[in-house]
């Protein structure tokens, strides 16, 4: 049986439209070969980052936010959102945990829903389909690239557009915040939206090299709200902590390049906290890994990359599979709410005034834990993913069970892990 | 360090930081500090980095800094790799929202060697205007001693027992509780301490420590609450009135002072639309104090040859609610009383509300204008600023207190 859901999809390109009519040819200058030829765009190359550089919260505004934020200024002053997303009123509600709530009634249209297939997590690209070839050239800001050695950082104001896989940040034209862009990895080679270790690798090093714990990129999965089957994350400025930040974790396991993983405690969803690693590459690939598995397995899922890039949270989900089914109760469906990796971090944008005047950390809550996987279903997806991370999961049980044991009154444990042997504690 | 090593010592802070605390407390209030026994620091958010202001004589000695190392640097100096992010986090965000914390944290001395301790910081309001002051923080050293204080709850019971007396032999090892708890630990000096430090995730402070942290923070408040009064301008440790309308928080003040260039913000709410804040770089360009420009309408800037029909086109601009960019012709307050031209660009600034707060205006002097190919461009250079302060206020507002 072919699992579908009804949306409206979001609109993050002026040139983006409806799936059914299809233009062939252009002057408006795209990306396609029809526009490319002489097309240029400003190129910021950062440092090939071996290690997490020291970010302060009240350290200068650096280059790459400066870039970012004045190209972004300077398309909202040309009118090219579709609104000002700064006059959408919004609020923390209150509670423990600070769910973070948008009243954007203009985010999406009154159009007619389209078809999107969630059963299958891994779908070929379809060039028929709007992808990002088809967004006009003044929807991108810069090239982004990071450099195969250690020399500093650059930035060109305006060079060609790469003829060879150039990747680049786009506005989103339905932003959910003021600085919201889009990172679209090699965008000419038309990747199709599935994680794969040298994609993650750049979302990471745009995270380090942003060194600002208030810009955060994230990223959907097909079957966890993406929209558009052409790989790219999403990035955008808010200056508050969103609650999966607050959320305590448990700690399971640490893999020989040092990457420590842990588990969610105490929120409505589940999911897996990575964090550490000798180098960036360590903790991307081990997350690379991780979203390879839950792909072939058919598991929708999402990443926020977190904290400068410093900690990165993989969600698994089942709320499109749900949907599909049946198995969602009406009052949930019609906030139209549906739970994106934003939505799974605590920032909830939502269309009608009565749920924004009316939005509780319980509803927020009981909406996100319908997203959640049960804990059974959770454990057995943990498992699978540390096999095709390397670790057994005989390890990986040991460790759990005593960390159990440690933390009945949510007590950390003190862990020091150079020793073996346990014995000659006294 | 020889007294070569001592003069070539760079004093980072500037003359603002080293006044902040006399302007509020009086001149005296540094010798009060003094002779307090703690280790406590106070900031000032309202200048630009967030920067220690004070550092008593026993932090100085328990991070191995001199005071003129230290004043000027924001708290973060003192972390380093293996800090815990969380402690990090949740202090940025008790700044963010102007309220106390009291955590864990490990911090590393000026030799590099880092040690834990419990960092307790809280907010100092005015009396008449809710607005915070400073920050106080107290840092109590962690023993060590009383790292496991739930093994009550585990296996056998153990309630009997002392445990300030559970002293692991080395704190290398890795904590077994099933085992630990039936052999008891005599009490012994952890040698290779500083070695493992680095890796704990978490290192609790006992009961006592705690109190110590309080009772540090209560004697310094105290000595501030007590110097306020004689200088008329009171503090007191919690908030007597809702911060003013046109108060900016303080951690809009700190997101603010990242820009590094030259911009004010206006209110269009209030009458005669008078600046509410301006960057340190305004400042210098402008030759003006901050206190003389605060309260003030930019009208000041302009001068006998400044072109009119520029002026009636900005003010038409803000009535309407929209961006512009003009040149126009300033006056200085500097030195040699100069004008300049200035590319002005104003834009309107809204809130969580949705609705408009503020202007922002952001200058840019003509000459100094770089094209230098690896720069941003000027332009993308000037809205970045207006980018940059879009994001500062529209969260700055959504603090729930």
């Amino acid at each position: 049986m072919l699992l579908k859901i009804k949306r409206v999809p979001t609109v993050v390109s002026n040139y983006q439209k409806d799936e059914t009519v299809e233009e062939g040819g252009c002057g408006r200058n795209c990306l396609s070969k029809c526009c490319i030829d002489g097309a240029t765009l400003p190129l910021y190359t950062c440092k090939n980052l071996n290690k997490s550089i020291g970010e302060k919260s009240e350290a200068p505004v650096k280059f790459l936010e400066s870039l970012v934020l004045g190209e972004w200024e300077d398309r909202f002053q040309r009118g090219l959102f579709r609104y000002d997303v700064t006059a959408c009123e919004t609020k923390v509600i209150p509670g423990k945990y600070g769910f973070i709530a948008q009243l954007n009634e203009g985010r999406h249209l009154k159009k007619r829903p389209s078809e999107f297939r969630v059963d299958k997590v891994l779908q070929p690209f379809d060039g028929n389909k709007f992808n990002f070839t088809k967004v006009g050239q003044e929807e991108l800001l810069f090239q982004f690239e990071a450099s195969s050695d250690d020399s500093r950082i650059q930035s060109f104001p305006c060079i060609p557009l790469e003829a060879d896989s150039p990747s680049v940040v786009a506005i989103n034209v339905s932003p959910i915040e003021y600085g919201h862009v889009l990172l679209i990895p090699r965008v000419l080679d038309c990747l199709p939206q599935r994680i794969d270790h040298k994609s993650l690798l750049l979302a990471l090093q745009m995270a380090t090299e942003a060194a600002n714990p208030y810009f955060r990129l994230g990223y959907n999965s097909l079957g966890a709200f993406a929209t558009i089957n052409h790989l790219h994350f999403q990035a955008y400025y808010l200056t508050m902590q969103f609650p999966i930040e607050k959320a305590s974790s448990l700690k399971i396991t640490s893999t020989n390049d040092g990457v420590k993983i842990s588990k969610l405690l105490n929120y409505p969803v589940r999911g897996l906290l990575f964090e550490g690693g000798n180098s960036i590459k360590d903790l991307s690939d081990t997350v690379s890994d991780a979203s390879v598995c839950l792909q072939n397995n058919n598991i929708p899922f999402n990443i926020l990359i977190s904290d400068s890039g410093r900690q990165i949270f993989l969600l698994p989900q089942c709320y499109a599979e749900k949907q599909a089914l049946g198995e969602i109760c009406s009052k949930l469906l019609d906030t139209q709410v549906n739970p994106a990796v934003w939505e799974m971090s605590g920032h909830m944008v939502l269309k009608r005034k009565e749920d924004y005047e009316e939005a509780s950390e319980e509803k927020a809550w009981r909406l996100l834990a319908e997203v959640s996987l049960s804990e059974e279903r959770f454990k057995e997806v943990n498992t699978m993913i540390f096999e095709a991370i390397g670790l057994s999961s005989h390890e990986v049980a040991e460790e759990e069970e005593e960390e159990q044991s440690s933390m009945n009154n949510g007590f950390i444990r003190v862990h020091c892990p150079s020793v073996k042997d346990e014995e000659a504690c006294i | 360090m020889s007294l070569a090593e001592e003069s070539s010592v760079v004093s980072v802070f500037t003359e603002e930081e080293e006044e902040s605390l006399n302007r509020r407390y009086t001149l005296w209030i540094k010798e009060a500090l003094d002779e307090l026994p703690h280790n406590f620091t106070i900031t000032d958010p309202f200048l630009s980095g967030h920067p220690i202001v004070f550092a008593s004589l026993g932090f100085l000695k328990m991070t191995g800094y001199s005071r003129a190392e230290v004043i000027g640097r924001n708290g973060k100096f003192f972390q380093g790799p293996k800090t815990n992010r969380r402690s990090i986090m949740e202090i940025r965000e008790a700044i963010r929202e102007e309220r106390s914390v009291q955590v864990s944290l490990l911090n590393y001395r000026k030799s590099g060697s880092p040690f834990w301790m419990l960092f307790h910081m809280i907010p100092v309001f005015g009396r008449d205007d809710g607005k915070v002051i400073n920050f106080v923080a107290v840092q109590v050293p962690i023993s060590g001693r009383d790292h496991h204080r739930k093994l009550t709850s585990v296996g056998d019971d153990v309630s009997s027992l002392d445990h300030s007396e559970f002293v692991f032999g080395s704190c290398r090892r890795e904590v077994c509780f099933g085992n630990f708890v039936q052999h008891r630990a005599l009490p012994v000096e952890c040698d290779d301490d500083e070695q493992g430090l680095e890796d704990w995730e978490y290192c609790e402070a006992s009961e006592s420590e705690k109190l110590r942290a309080v009772e540090a923070i209560n004697n310094v408040l105290s000595v501030l609450t007590r110097y306020s009064e004689l200088s008329g301008r009171l503090v007191c440790g919690k908030r007597y009135c809702l911060r003013g309308v046109d108060c900016l928080s303080s951690s809009l003040v700190i997101s603010l002072g990242r820009i590094k260039q030259s911009f004010v913000l206006t209110n269009p709410c209030i009458p005669d639309m008078p600046i509410i804040y301006a960057s340190d770089a305004f400042l210098t360009l402008t030759g003006y104090k901050r206190h003389e420009v605060l309260g003030q309408n930019c009208r000041f800037l302009s001068g006998v040859d400044t072109d009119s029909s520029v002026l009636y086109e900005m003010k038409e601009c803000i009535l309407k609610g929209q961006s512009c960019t003009v040149q126009i012709l300033n006056y200085s307050n500097r030195k040699d009383k100069s004008t300049f031209w200035n590319l002005l660009h104003i834009s309107p600034v809204r809130n969580a509300s949705g609705k408009t707060a503020y202007f922002v205006g952001v200058q840019v002097e003509a000459s100094c204008r770089n094209t230098e190919s690896k720069e941003l461009r000027p332009e993308t250079k000037q809205l970045s600023v207006v980018g940059a302060v879009r994001v500062a206020v529209r969260s700055s507002f959504m603090v729930t207190c």
